[in-house]
């Protein structure tokens, strides 16, 4: 085995004379590695006085990251190749002590938990029973107001909009919307008149308004009156996550969801055909006033959004 | 003159060979008895290998996150109220902001280094949460969860957990148009999750989405509760490391009851303290040269808004990619929803892949009987059952993961949506069984070249005096590394018979 080999045989610390080889460091040669070092951390150092040079400057954004970043870099390099080549080479060798105690000493402990503990409890059952059951009373009852401070309990929140019977269909400047104003393929997000500011009507009430024709738009059964001059209106809230249903595909007539991609066709009241989304938007049904206004007939005739469990 | 130098050197003298720092030394061993320990902590050793690193780029990175992190506390303003912004950046002037929205654009454009700092913090996030992956896919493969360590692997588990949970939560904070949208869809998987879901959901808003409190309730949780419950967890981490000394590939002089390697004093300690400043200065080149999360060119979260290709920080991307592509199943059952295409994907999903990884050491152990201690690594290719699982594992996550860009595949390869999704539905499902046999069979393939992982070395021929040829193959290179990883010797299945010696000159053939 040739010497090299020799000084790979791991030695314990402990017992290392100082001329031992394996104290001896890794490089060749080592006044080379010292230079080179050297020079790391004196661009290094170079680099930290850019850092603050370039911040009293004011010099563009990416000049202090660069800067500092590159000191850091220099700086770690040389230590890592000061720890490397220059410190002792080893490998040193370390004896691994049995973490498991002796057999008596973990009988001593098992007899101070079972029999002096234990013992302690069986004698006074009772007054542990009512320990254990106060601690247990005490975490429930402090629970119980921490969570009810934090927030009101749902009740019927999810189940309402802002849309009431009348309300004027609103763009998000407030305008109203009229009969003329949209053209065919068009498409803008409303809101009940008043709610357009307030982020529970940017939230919940944000409404799709098409006009995908000139003539009434029937989308299904019993919605014969929903769609006035080719108006329909779908809630913008995805049945899926209630990511705002924000794309519209005009020749294919389909609402996707820019989230999770689940499409809804219009002509057919936003059935998902694809995607995630397991129920269609609820559609708002619409009717024109004399003045020429879009207004809704009524709310939405379900809960809007995702799907939650006091849902029917 | 000469008398004082003799006072120096009896001063000098008095003080012992080590001066006057090893006087400081005994007084502060007179109080805290630490000479003892200490030393034995200055000669702690820890082996040599690449991958022991990567749960230092971990921990280094998360230094990082502490301090960028504590830099930008002094300058967000944790608050939806809604302001008018008037700051440097033009295009935003006179919009309609949330303070959050706008302290996170006036610390990035008019505090000098705030840039830096934030961009430092994202990707130190990024690079946290990977390193924790991969160092986690390490211990995985090598076996080293395995009895005494399967408590620093449940720390592991629970640590990469909060890392995720904590980085969804600080992306959240600045309340741009991308992170808004990545709450509402956080508060609706919440809001899926049966009996409970509303009123889960409600406590932690304060209300219906959006509410007025979350980002305030998401800062305190971001930068106090988890980072404390983060930094215990990687003190006890450490500590157990330290107990229970490191585990090491099997190689020369190297056995379950020794440890080989350098010193931490002053070997590690140089090497390590070198590579927190090699990853900070990574991370800091990062923060200068590759922008992350550019929330001015969102713009502020309004409800109603969205934009198009909305994809999470990378650690999310998994569980993005699932609620992508699982079917639209609802079920209504005696007046209760219960939305399985959310709940499955985003909480039934997760938490059995979070469970596999906490029950795994303990499976393992019922599965193959072992219940020996080990400080000695496995190399992949000799569990091959294992190694296959993991790569199964990683291969279901990796498709769910790039499942979270079926937009952007689509659009880049001109398909149609929808193919591309029922295409990555069909790879998801396969993936695991694909990649089980191939990693199995790669793996027992490895196992029967001894040499696998090491250079080839040169076979030298030399011709003896009687004419016999010989090939011994020359020994191998010494600084190859895998020269001291002696892998464990493949049980021979079959019986070889042996061949006689045979005098030399004459080549027998065995018939």
């Amino acid at each position: 085995m040739s010497d090299e080999m020799e000084h790979r045989t791991p030695v314990s610390l402990a017992n290392v004379r100082a001329d031992d080889p394996h104290l001896q460091p890794a490089a060749k040669n080592p006044r080379r590695v010292e230079q080179v070092i050297g020079l790391l951390f004196v661009l290094g150092i170079a680099c930290f006085i850019g850092f603050a040079v370039t911040y009293f400057l004011d010099a563009p954004a990416w000049t202090y990251g660069a800067t500092l970043g590159m000191g850091l870099f220099l700086m770690g390099v040389g230590q890592v190749a000061w720890g490397k080549y220059l410190m002792p080479r080893g490998p040193f060798v370390e004896e691994r002590h049995e973490l498991a105690s002796s057999e008596t000493e973990r009988s001593a402990f098992a007899a101070a938990i079972v029999d002096r503990g234990g013992g302690t409890v069986k004698r006074r059952r009772f007054l542990f029973g009512l320990l254990g059951g106060g601690v247990g009373i005490f975490s429930l009852v402090a629970l119980i107001p921490l969570m009810r401070s934090f927030g009101p309990q749902p009740k019927g929140t999810l189940f309402k909009t802002n849309w009431k019977k009348g309300s004027y269909l609103v763009d998000s400047t407030g305008r109203r919307v009229q009969v003329g104003d949209l053209g065919i393929g068009s498409i803008v997000t409303v809101f009940p008149q008043g709610f357009e500011n307030s982020e529970n009507g940017q939230a919940v009430d944000q409404t799709v308004l098409i006009r995908i024709s000139n003539e009434d738009v029937v989308t299904g059964k019993g919605r014969e009156t929903w769609g006035p001059h080719g108006y329909i209106a779908y809630s913008k809230v995805c049945t899926h996550l209630g990511c705002p249903v924000g794309l519209y595909e005009q020749q294919l007539e389909l609402l996707v969801c820019p989230c999770h991609q689940s499409q809804f066709d219009v002509t057919k009241a936003a059935i998902p055909i694809f995607g995630p989304a397991p129920r269609p938007l609820p559609q708002l049904p619409l009717y024109v006033d004399a003045s020429g206004n879009l207004r809704s007939q009524n709310g939405f005739d379900q809960p809007v959004g995702p799907g939650f469990w006091e849902r029917a | 003159m000469s008398t004082e130098v003799n006072t120096e050197r009896t001063k000098k003298q008095a003080l012992g060979p080590y001066g006057k720092l090893g006087q400081t030394l005994n007084e502060l061993d007179d109080r805290l008895g630490v000479a003892k320990g200490g030393r034995t902590f200055l000669d702690k050793i820890f082996p040599d290998h690449w991958s022991f690193m990567l749960g230092e780029i971990a921990l280094y990175s998360f230094f990082v996150l502490l301090i960028t992190g504590i830099f930008l506390c002094f300058f967000y303003t944790p608050s939806q109220a809604l302001t008018i912004y008037h700051g440097s950046y033009a295009p935003l002037v006179g919009q309609r902001v949330s303070e959050a929205f706008a302290s996170t654009v006036n610390l990035s454009f008019q505090v000098r280094t705030g840039l830096l700092m934030r961009q430092m913090h994202h990707w130190a996030c990024d690079i946290f949460v990977g390193a924790i992956v991969v160092h986690m896919a390490r211990v995985f493969f090598t076996g080293a969860f395995r009895k005494p360590r399967e408590l620093n692997w449940t720390i592991g588990v629970t640590l990469l957990t909060l890392a995720i949970v904590n980085g969804f939560i600080g992306y959240s904070l600045p309340d741009d148009l991308v992170s808004g949208t990545g709450i509402r869809i956080a508060y609706s998987i919440i809001l899926s999750i049966p009996l409970l879901g509303t009123y889960v959901a409600f406590f932690l808003f304060g209300g219906n989405f959006p509410g007025t409190d979350i980002i305030q309730r998401f800062f305190f949780i971001h930068v106090l509760i988890i980072p404390l419950i983060i930094l215990g967890l990687v003190g006890a981490h450490l500590f157990l490391l330290v107990r229970q000394k490191h585990t090491q590939f099997p190689g020369e002089g190297r056995t379950e009851h020794n440890v080989v390697g350098s010193p931490m004093f002053p070997v590690f300690i140089a090497k390590t303290n070198g590579f927190f400043f090699i990853v900070a200065g990574v991370t800091a080149l990062l923060g200068a040269f590759a922008q992350i999360n550019p929330i001015w060119q969102f713009g502020p979260y309004v409800a109603d808004h969205i934009s198009y290709a909305v994809q999470p920080d990378w650690y999310m991307g998994w569980l993005d990619g699932a609620l992508r592509v699982f079917p639209s199943w609802e079920t209504v059952v005696f007046g209760h929803t219960i939305p399985w295409e959310v709940t499955i994907p985003s909480v039934i999903f997760p938490g059995i892949i979070f469970n596999i990884c906490y029950v795994w050491p303990a499976l393992e152990r019922r599965y193959t009987k072992d219940y020996a201690l080990h400080n000695l690594l496995d190399r992949p290719r000799d569990r091959p059952k294992r190694t296959a699982a993991g790569v199964a594992m990683l291969a279901l996550l990796g498709m769910t993961f790039i499942a979270s860009a079926t937009d952007v595949i689509a659009h880049f390869l001109d398909l149609p949506l929808n193919d591309v999704l029922v295409a990555m539905r069909i790879l998801i499902i396969a993936s695991p069984f694909v990649a089980y046999p191939i990693a199995y069979v790669i793996c027992k393939e490895l196992q029967g070249f001894a040499n696998a992982g090491k250079r080839k070395t040169a076979n030298i021929v030399s011709r003896t005096p009687e004419g016999e040829y010989v090939s011994v193959s020359a020994p191998h290179y010494e600084d190859d590394v895998h020269n001291e990883l002696e892998a464990i010797p493949v049980p021979k299945f079959v019986v070889e018979p042996e061949i006689p010696e045979s005098p030399g000159g004459v080549r027998t053939v065995p018939r």
